[in-house]
């Protein structure tokens, strides 16, 4: 299912080819994240409203970077100083937005399945989940494996946008850390296994979910020798805010068995790709010098956001919506 | 066109049907030639030329153009692709179509824009191309170089430089390419 003139709820089913339509749709924005004036009038006179249950930095500023680059105009609001604190419900929320004529709902929340949710609520808007719970976080998945491919189509001298899926065949991709809660862990397998990518994770088995049926990864026995074996490492956050902290015996000790140290690098292959989706805790899931060697592409992983997000918005929101 | 493009083509329901060939490669060769001196007889020379081609089939074209006019000049002459899909005006009546790469980089204020295109039809993908020509800066003057002028304007915009005049029916549709000029039928625009 393509996600021209649709929501994007959630990469879990979603198709190769409605992947690579967007990863080769965001390739032409990022050339017009590169010049002098980084705006084209495509969205004109649509509304997006940015709405933020739950804190992020990067998401909303690049969701919101996004639209603007795009000409749609930018409504936000500010959960804490709304009358969400008052108690209103989610519904009573979307629908005094809704009142004010919407196109899209960029949303973060912290229910699994709120974006769905809301997409019911408001079946004439589109609706792109920015993070919803433990669920999923689309467009994380999609920079990650735009990110990914931008990479490999620089060392191998081919043009991304051409490039199809052939890139992540046989590409060897280790997730770490904190699966069980992690959105970005189930957006980021999704994709990468819809690209043809060889996924394993590697957490302390309290970090597993409680099932793995149906995902399609492996599970690392040996977290040195994954760390030898992988392409790409993926590092997630360990969540404090969703009470990961009781799921380890200490911070200290997650460290020490799954952390990227600075003795660990080394096992690293030479050209290995190191991501994070940030925020990072600096010292906890990656050491703080590990995060700045040339390998970590967390600050690239930041800046495809932008174009990413409006290769969503565009094709969600350009295309008329089959009703 | 390559495969790729043949590829998006075929995806977006395209196809087109040669009924006949009006110029061959030769005829458009040189038609080309003559534009080239056209185009240095109207600007006195090539001082601050810049021409940009709009994607996908002007830009084939522009990069001849530019080659032709380096060589009668004796000066390396600017070129450049445009793609110009996120600023058309009728967005979001047909499928979407994928953007090919913009390659223009450098600032137009001052220069004079030879923008070339295949086909001038609506002149509506020309439009487009001006609105997306503002973010480069202000150009001195901006000329418009096609292959082929099939008529049926609906906005004010006419060629400075026309390889053939070809009076068509809006039903047919025309494929200009270094190669050569085809009629045929199947694409509208």
């Amino acid at each position: 299912m393509s996600i021209r003139g649709a929501n994007l709820l959630t990469l879990d089913g979603m198709s190769r080819e409605a992947i690579l339509d967007v990863l080769d749709t965001a390739e032409s924005f990022f050339e017009v994240n590169q010049r002098t004036i980084k705006k084209v009038p495509v969205l004109k006179g649509r509304v997006v409203a940015s709405l933020f249950f739950e804190e992020s930095t990067r998401t909303r500023l690049s969701f919101e970077t996004a639209a603007k680059r795009l000409g749609a105009d930018v409504v936000s609001l500010a959960v804490a100083s709304s009358s969400v604190k008052k108690g209103e419900s989610l519904r009573d929320t979307i629908s005094t937005i809704d009142a004010l004529g919407l196109d899209a709902v960029v949303l973060r929340h912290r229910s699994s399945g709120a974006a769905l949710q809301v997409s019911r609520y408001v079946p004439h808007v589109r609706v792109v989940n920015a993070g919803d719970g433990q669920h999923q976080h689309p467009t994380q998945g999609l920079l990650d494996a735009f990110t990914v491919r931008q990479i490999l189509a620089e060392r191998h001298g081919v043009v991304a946008s051409v490039s199809g899926s052939s890139l992540f065949e046989g590409l060897r991709v280790l997730i770490v850390g904190d699966i069980r809660h992690s959105r970005v862990a189930r957006s980021d397998i999704a994709a990468y296994s819809a690209l043809g990518a060889e996924v394993k994770v590697a957490a302390p088995g309290t970090l597993l979910p409680p099932s793995l049926e149906g995902w399609p990864v492996t599970v690392s026995s040996d977290f040195e020798e994954a760390l030898a074996w992988a392409d790409v490492v993926g590092l997630l956050r360990l969540q404090h805010e969703r009470g990961t902290g009781s799921y380890v015996p200490s911070l200290s000790e997650f460290t020490s068995t799954f952390g990227l140290t600075a003795t660990r690098v080394p096992l690293l292959k030479p050209d290995a790709i190191v991501m994070h989706p940030g925020p990072m805790n600096r010292g906890v899931e990656i050491d703080s010098d590990v995060a700045d060697l040339p390998q970590s592409v967390i600050t690239r992983q930041v800046a495809n956001g932008v174009p990413v997000r409006m290769a969503v918005l565009y094709l969600s929101l350009a295309e008329k919506k089959e009703l | 066109m390559t495969h790729h493009e043949e590829r998006q083509d075929r995806q977006r329901g395209l196809a087109f049907v040669v009924k006949s060939q009006l110029l061959t490669a030769e005829d458009v060769s040189r038609a080309m030639k003559r534009m080239a001196h056209e185009v240095i007889e109207r600007n006195q020379g090539l001082d601050n030329v810049t021409v940009v081609g709009i994607q996908r089939g002007g830009v084939a074209i522009a990069e001849q153009l530019a080659t032709l006019l380096g060589g009668i000049g004796q000066v390396a002459v600017p070129v450049a692709a445009l793609d110009v899909t996120y600023y058309r005006d009728d967005i979001g009546e047909h499928p979407l179509k994928g953007a090919s790469m913009t390659t223009l980089r450098d600032d137009l204020t001052n220069r004079t824009v030879v923008l070339v295109d295949d086909v001038l039809f609506t002149g509506r993908t020309i439009r487009a191309a001006f609105a997306a020509l503002a973010d480069w800066g202000r150009p001195t003057a901006v000329q418009l170089a096609v292959l082929v002028d099939r008529g049926h304007r609906e906005l004010p915009i006419r060629p400075d430089f026309v390889g053939k005049n070809l009076p068509t029916a809006l039903s047919e549709s025309v494929r200009a390419t270094l190669d050569g000029v085809w009629l045929g039928s199947g694409v509208a625009r």
